[in-house]
């Protein structure tokens, strides 16, 4: 008897956490961490309640169904002395056994319907945001007239994480603030807008998702998918790719800063001022050493995840560059090979510009004991492209 | 009189031999329980070899950073922990089963079709050794999961031909297996063994053999695809060339779904045996229990789709396969009802089978209404790619496949042996594998609803507390199975004699509990009595 008091404290507690979770809007940490996120959107919402429209359907037919097997081996149990029954068929309780449970399906089937179709609206949207996927981080480009036309980033998993993660980094995760949860360029937008997200991907296949968004879908190579947002609180929200992609899977967050307007179009103001001062200086020739420096940093953040931190590479899946014909061979083939890719190596020419792409070509020839001590300039890079 | 003359010299020449001696018989062994012994003893070596690997992720998992392995070494091992599951351990132990227990139940003396089994057999373990060298060749082994989905699957290094030639050869061993089991089934029923007197275990082995032999071919074919464009400059899967990767994920789930269902239909078989046996009553609705096992082989074909709601389907394709996908609940909660109606009023004892089969009847269902909930398309958008669906089909193949395994093991290890199991290790066995196993795949809906991903070797430290219950859990349940092995040697070393009954009024259930224990080597000689058999319930 005392047992199963302890049993029904503790699931009454689970039960107890699961509608805190759900009051709480689902951020709860730790053992808070419970149910799915009520969300910042119209769909998220609409998602969430019917999620727990279902939950609490199927706990109560769990109810019925477990109150009767229990009973049952309480009751008809051999110690007890019963004598077993005969009976192996009632057809009037098998039809409606069968009855019962589809008309549930139906008054289920109902809101799934309007919620589906809800979400496939994505028609009449104040502005579009082109999202692609790579191995391992997210493009974001910005397509409609006034609302950020013309902005163009890649955002990947934040530097502080990215140190921790490391195999035998000996980094305590719980000192870093949202460990693997955090970019270095978080996608903006502005709230209040219905924003459709079209899906597409580099290499292989991924998916976007925000929890709190209520949604995911998976971004294809040669495809495009899309969904649509509105998200109705300025804030900061956080997800994580959904589809596996490879080594670095779990290691391309998404970063969403949701911001007010003004404060939205304050951003895209700066963000396109930026981008006209960071224009690479194609006139000026940079030495040998400077080039190196730059390339260093530009390796470790879009090569080293493959060919590894000192370019030994993979066998049979990732080739070294240390000692490569590539990168000790002609430099027009070395460029041509970054710039637009091969099988598993993905196309680099937008993802660095003429400056990176030159320095870390440079550092790749010179690193690592290649030693050619020849380099390339920005400005030599355009003629490749 | 010469025929009856030529019949007794016949029956000198072969009657009563055993089995060859040594390990020439189990390599050349035509015979249904030596085959049947083999998948058996395979499937259990494979599932402590997933077994190691799941622990390999588990460790991983343990806490938040990256702790003992390589990402993408942990990806190596998620997938080769499902395909060995799948095929290794599961499927193989069904097939020993049905090889050591369909001629036993419809009064035959053997398969019908003994050098082909012989050969289904053979093929696995060489399939295995092959998939496992895939992991010490350059670029390891396959590690885009077991879905193998392109194009990352095409990033795999020398392992691909390899991988993809193991799935050939299973293909390859399961068809075999599948054909033999109709044809047996079909031909070789003892007189007055009609279709509707078969029991549950036959009937959803049939239905099982059926869907193996539909979509092993098109899985087989969808790997090829890999194959070709990897090395022969296709573009089946390749937008760039005209094609399209979803294609090959709809290949693969018109496989896939129903092969959930060759995992989970035998195991529906095996309780629906046991059930009746301990409460002591005949098994409730048997007419409906086998048009239900049909209607869900049906619907298994028509379903694929509900894998991959987030892949950007026509909304009509999304509400279609939503609505043909919730009416999988129908037939199955047909069966669960059947099970609490045959233990309703019955005088149910509880030994060690018995335990899992209801702890299998709690727990399946448990994973069903999680899959009725990811059923629903919309929300499905949240669950798709989560440890909500990771702890989904945990349930129903672990507390559901794998207990319906440990049952059957259970309830026939006296027939097969002729010794009685040590009950009180069975018991702590089960007890120790039902809360362990709870608190492993539990707290994973939890994650999952939270927002944890799949396929993740490290994660967010909100994920932590029940990221490490789960991985308690997972080592307490993995080492509980040494127990299990350890009962199986001990019932075949020796023990107390087991009757042909083995169990209070088992006679009633199946021709099986009229054999010796254990059996003759060449079961049914003699078609049993036509009384017998209509005696059964």
């Amino acid at each position: 008897m005392k047992k199963t008091l302890q049993l029904l404290t503790s699931l009454w507690s689970v039960i107890w956490g699961v509608a805190y979770a759900e009051t709480g809007s689902g951020t709860g940490v730790g053992w808070g961490a419970l149910n799915l996120p009520a969300g910042a959107t119209p769909l998220s919402h609409d998602i969430h309640d019917l999620h727990m429209t279902i939950l609490w359907i199927c706990v109560a037919i769990g109810v019925i169904v477990y109150g009767i097997l229990v009973y049952s081996l309480i009751h008809h149990r051999k110690s007890k002395g019963v004598e077993p029954a005969k009976f192996h068929e009632n057809t009037k309780l098998e039809i409606l056994w069968t009855i019962i449970p589809f008309l549930i399906l139906i008054a289920m089937a109902i809101p799934a319907t309007k919620v589906m179709i809800k979400v496939y609206d994505t028609d009449k949207s104040d502005m579009t945001i082109k999202v692609t996927g790579y191995q391992w981080k997210w493009r974001y480009e910005y397509l409609t007239d006034g609302l950020g036309k013309g902005i163009d980033f890649f955002s990947s998993l934040d530097a502080k994480s990215n140190e921790a993660r490391q195999l035998g980094s000996k980094i305590d995760p719980t000192t870093v603030e949202h460990y693997l949860l955090n970019v270095d360029n978080p996608l903006v937008i502005p709230a209040n807008k219905k924003i459709r997200i079209l899906l597409t991907a580099a290499d292989v296949l991924h998916a976007w998702w925000v929890p709190e968004f209520g949604w995911k879908k998976d971004a294809i190579p040669g495809f495009v998918t899309d969904g649509w947002i509105k998200v109705e609180t300025p804030g900061i929200y956080r997800g994580q790719c959904a589809e596996l992609c490879g080594r670095d899977h779990g290691f391309m967050p998404i970063v969403v800063v949701v911001k007010p307007e003004a404060e939205y179009k304050q951003w895209v103001a700066e963000q396109l001022s930026k981008k006209e001062a960071n224009k690479v200086d194609l006139s000026k020739t940079l030495t040998l050493d400077e080039l190196n420096a730059k390339g260093k940093e530009v390796y470790a953040a879009n090569c080293a995840a493959c060919h590894m931190p000192e370019g030994e590479g993979m066998a049979g899946t990732f080739p070294a560059i240390k000692g490569s014909k590539v990168a000790l061979g002609p430099i027009a083939d070395h460029v041509k090979l970054v710039l637009h890719g091969k099988a598993a190596m993905p196309a680099f020419k937008d993802q660095l510009n003429d400056l990176e792409t030159a320095a870390v070509v440079t550092y790749q020839r010179n690193g690592f004991g290649n030693n050619k001590g020849n380099s390339v300039q920005p400005a030599d890079i355009q003629a490749y492209k | 009189m010469s025929v009856a003359t030529h019949d007794d010299a016949h029956a000198h020449d072969h009657h009563d031999h055993g089995p060859a001696k040594g390990f020439m018989r189990w390599v050349t062994t035509t015979n249904h329980k030596d085959i049947g012994t083999l998948y058996l003893i395979t499937g259990l070596i494979m599932f402590f070899v997933g077994g190691a690997m799941a622990l390999v992720i588990r460790a991983e998992l343990f806490e938040p950073g990256l702790q003992y392995v390589d990402p993408h070494f942990f990806n190596q091992m998620t997938t080769l922990h499902a395909l060995i599951m799948v095929f290794g351990a599961v499927m193989p132990a069904f097939a020993g089963l049905a090889n050591w227990m369909i001629p036993m139940m419809i009064g035959a003396p053997d398969m019908a079709l003994p050098r082909m089994n012989n050969w289904s057999f053979w093929l696995l373990p060489f399939s295995f050794v092959m998939l496992a060298s895939t992991l010490f060749m350059d670029g390891g082994a396959a590690a885009a999961g077991w879905t193998l989905y392109p194009p990352l699957v095409l990033q795999t290094g020398n392992a691909l031909p390899f991988t993809v030639f193991t799935v050939h050869l299973l293909g390859m061993s399961s068809i075999m297996a599948a054909i033999n089991i109709i044809v047996t089934v079909f031909n070789m029923r003892a007189p007055g063994m009609t279709m509707m007197k078969l029991p549950l275990f036959v009937w959803t082995w049939v239905i099982t053999a059926f869907l193996l032999i539909a979509v092993m071919p098109v899985f087989a074919g969808a790997v090829t695809m890999l194959l070709t464009d990897k090395f022969f400059g296709t573009s089946f899967f390749n937008a760039a060339g005209g094609g399209d990767p979803v294609l090959y994920q709809h290949l693969f789930w018109f496989f896939g779904h129903p092969e959930v269902y060759i995992l989970i239909l035998p195991s529906f078989g095996i309780i629906s045996s046991i059930i009746p046996t301990f409460s002591r009553k005949p098994l409730f609705g048997y007419a409906s229990m086998v048009y239900a096992t049909g209607f869900i082989g049906f619907l298994a074909f028509i379903v694929w789709a509900h894998h991959q709601y987030t892949v950007g389907m026509p909304i009509a394709g999304e509400l279609y396969f939503t609505y043909a996908t919730m009416l999988i609940a129908v037939p199955t909660g047909v069966k669960v009802f059947n099970w609490l109606a045959t233990m309703w009023r019955g005088a149910m004892t509880f030994e060690t089978p018995m335990l899992f089969a209801i702890a299998f009847v709690v727990l399946f269902t448990m994973g069903g209404f999680t899959g009725l909930m990811m059923s629903i398309s919309p929300a499905d958008l949240q669950y798709h790619d989560t440890y909500f669906i990771v702890a989904h089909f945990h349930y129903v193949l672990v507390p559901g496949a794998v207990f319906a395994l440990y049952a059957a093991t259970y309830y026939w290890l006296p027939k097969w042996t002729g010794h009685m199991y040590d009950e009180r290790l069975g018991q702590l066995h089960f007890w120790l594998t039902t809360i362990s196993v709870n608190i492993c795949f539990f707290p994973q809906h939890f994650v999952g609803l939270a927002g944890m991903p799949r396929r993740i070797p490290d994660y967010a430290v909100q994920f932590a507390e029940f990221n490490a219950m789960s991985s308690v859990g997972a080592f307490v349940f993995g080492f509980s199975q040494l127990i299990f092995a350890y009962v199986i040697y001990k019932a075949i070393q020796g023990g107390e004699k087991a009757t042909s009954e083995v169990w209070e009024g088992a006679e009633a259930h199946g021709l099986e509990w009229h054999l010796s224990s254990p059996p003759p080597y060449h079961s049914w000689t003699e078609a049993p009595p036509k009384e017998i058999i209509s005696d059964l319930h």
